[in-house]
């Protein structure tokens, strides 16, 4: 099918672009990478009055070391995060997640503000944001604030942001030197959206103990889901095969006590467990040779 | 539609080398911009929510799907598509001829976007492994060929550039 008529307008500022939102006698959405919104036009589940294009904003596009923070603006392509050397270097997380998001077709349109805004639940950048916890700025027509990626996401394709907001710029901490991780998800084919996903951040002592551990699951609940049973498990102890594996179980509990809904729900909570199993593992085997650069 | 010329804007973007200039909705897809408009009908439209491939175009160099653009987005942008490769009457390019030789194609309705991606892989990455072939591929969707005799084709191609060291691109102006 095709688009709807709508009105198409190309701010060069973020001011701009906010006032261009707001205005109450045009229904607007923001226009990024596309690759999320166009389909939603060209299958009409979308009627906006009126795009706004924010790719001609020129301070919205960069990737940037600044101390312990890695700043990424919110029309930055997924293509270039993933090809950052930046981004692999002080978040190789992050380069791995890219990675797996859609086809490089895709990856070559599609923003990382894109991605968080539309809030897909089994979308790799809101999981890896809520992993590590993001700080997310956001700009409206009262200024600017910084958004928590924990709280961000309300559920399906729905998230804090007001309709007059615009995501500018998502900053991640960077992890400790030494700190290991682990991504995994399973989808039929390779470039499908996941079934089901999970990522970890293990920091062990000389002695191999937890000190600190983050455990998250994607795909089976409307948004990305930290297990707070699996850190908590996990912290204070070694990690054997056997801790892993309690970890992962731990995890399936929680999610079986959401809203289930059909088999495949209950089968995409099921690879939860096992994809975390796998996060798990390869943190600890290969974290420390992969290790999150500081 | 009364009231669409309101809505209307300028594209001015390159196609092929050549210059275009237009007015279009801003509701246009660049895939019905090509084809309708510039009547490049070698860009195929089959799924229009980016998951067959076969719309795919290089944009700046990048293969992109011309379904989830709207033709305005293309505004300064220097497109390639099929028709583009090599022009009427001009040799093929290794890709298209290595597609010729391997039997990489059968009805050809994936063929251009599968031809984008992968000049796009070789202009990027010289020497692409087998699994960055397959890895561009996973964003094609084709019913005929079983994709095997597509990865042959690639690789050949790549050898045959790597011979030759000619532009993978003829017509782009480049
Ligand atoms: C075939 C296919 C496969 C895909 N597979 C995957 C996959 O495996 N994993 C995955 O994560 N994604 C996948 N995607 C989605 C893709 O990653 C999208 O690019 C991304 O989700 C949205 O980014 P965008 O820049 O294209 O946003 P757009 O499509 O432009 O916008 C999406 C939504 O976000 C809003 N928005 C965009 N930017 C901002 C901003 N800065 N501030 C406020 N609101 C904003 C828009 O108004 C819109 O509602 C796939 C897409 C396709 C077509
Ligand atoms: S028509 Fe564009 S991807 Fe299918
Ligand atoms: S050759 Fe027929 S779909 Fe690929």
């Amino acid at each position: 099918m095709k688009p709807p008529a709508f009105e198409y307008v190309r701010p060069s500022s973020l001011d701009e672009a906010v006032r261009l939102l707001a205005d109450p006698a045009k229904e607007s959405k923001v226009l990024a990478g596309g690759q999320s919104l166009i389909p939603l036009l060209n299958f009409r589940l979308a009627y906006p009055r009126r795009l706004v294009d924010i790719k001609g904003i020129a301070e919205l596009a960069y990737i940037r070391r600044d101390g312990d923070r890695l700043r990424i603006g919110a029309t930055t392509r997924t293509r270039d995060i993933e090809e950052s050397d930046a981004v692999a270097a002080a978040l190789p997380l992050l380069t791995e997640a890219c990675h797996w998001v859609g086809h490089v077709q895709i990856r070559n349109r599609g923003t990382i503000g894109g991605s968080l805004a539309h809030a897909d639940p089994s979308a790799e950048l809101p999981a890896v944001c809520v992993l590590l916890d993001a700080e997310l700025k956001v700009r409206g027509s009262a200024g600017t604030r910084t958004a928590s990626a924990n709280g961000f996401f309300h559920g399906f394709l729905s998230t804090d942001l007001a309709p007059d907001e615009i995501l500018e710029e998502v900053a991640f901490t960077i992890p400790a030197a030494g700190t290991r991780w682990g991504f995994r998800e399973f989808a039929h084919r390779r470039g499908d959206f996941a079934l089901a996903g999970a990522a970890c951040t293990l920091r062990l002592n000389r002695d191999g103990v937890v000190e600190q551990a983050v455990a998250l699951v994607f795909g089976a609940t409307p948004s990305p889901r930290r297990s707070a049973a699996a850190a908590a498990m996990l912290h204070g102890n070694r990690v054997t095969n056997e801790a892993i594996r309690e970890a992962a179980q731990m995890t399936r509990r929680e999610l079986a006590s959401e809203p289930a809904g059909d088999s495949e729900q209950a089968y995409r909570q099921e690879l939860c467990e096992v994809m975390l199993v796998r996060a798990l593992t390869d943190a600890v085997n290969e974290g420390a040779s992969r290790g999150v650069a500081a | 539609m009364s009231g669409l010329e309101s809505l209307a804007v300028p594209v001015r973007c390159t196609v092929n080398g050549v210059e275009q200039t237009a007015t279009v909705e801003p509701r246009l897809l660049l895939s019905d911009f090509l084809r309708h408009q510039l009547g490049l009908t070698g860009t195929h439209v089959g799924c229009e929510h980016g998951v067959c491939g076969a719309c795919t175009v290089m944009i700046d160099g990048k293969a992109v799907r011309s379904c989830l653009m709207l033709a305005v987005e293309a505004n300064g942008t220097a497109i390639v598509t099929v028709e583009g490769l090599a022009a009427d009457g001009q040799p093929l390019t290794p890709l298209q001829k290595a597609f010729h030789e391997e039997h990489g194609l059968q009805c050809g309705f994936c063929t251009s976007g599968i031809l984008m991606s992968l000049t796009a892989l070789i202009e990027h990455q010289p020497s692409p492994t087998e699994d960055d072939i397959v890895t561009t591929l996973d964003g094609h969707l084709c019913r005929c060929t079983g994709y095997r005799n597509i990865v042959r084709a690639a690789q050949a191609a790549v050898k045959a550039e790597q011979h030759r060291s000619r532009p993978a691109v003829a017509t782009a102006g480049r």
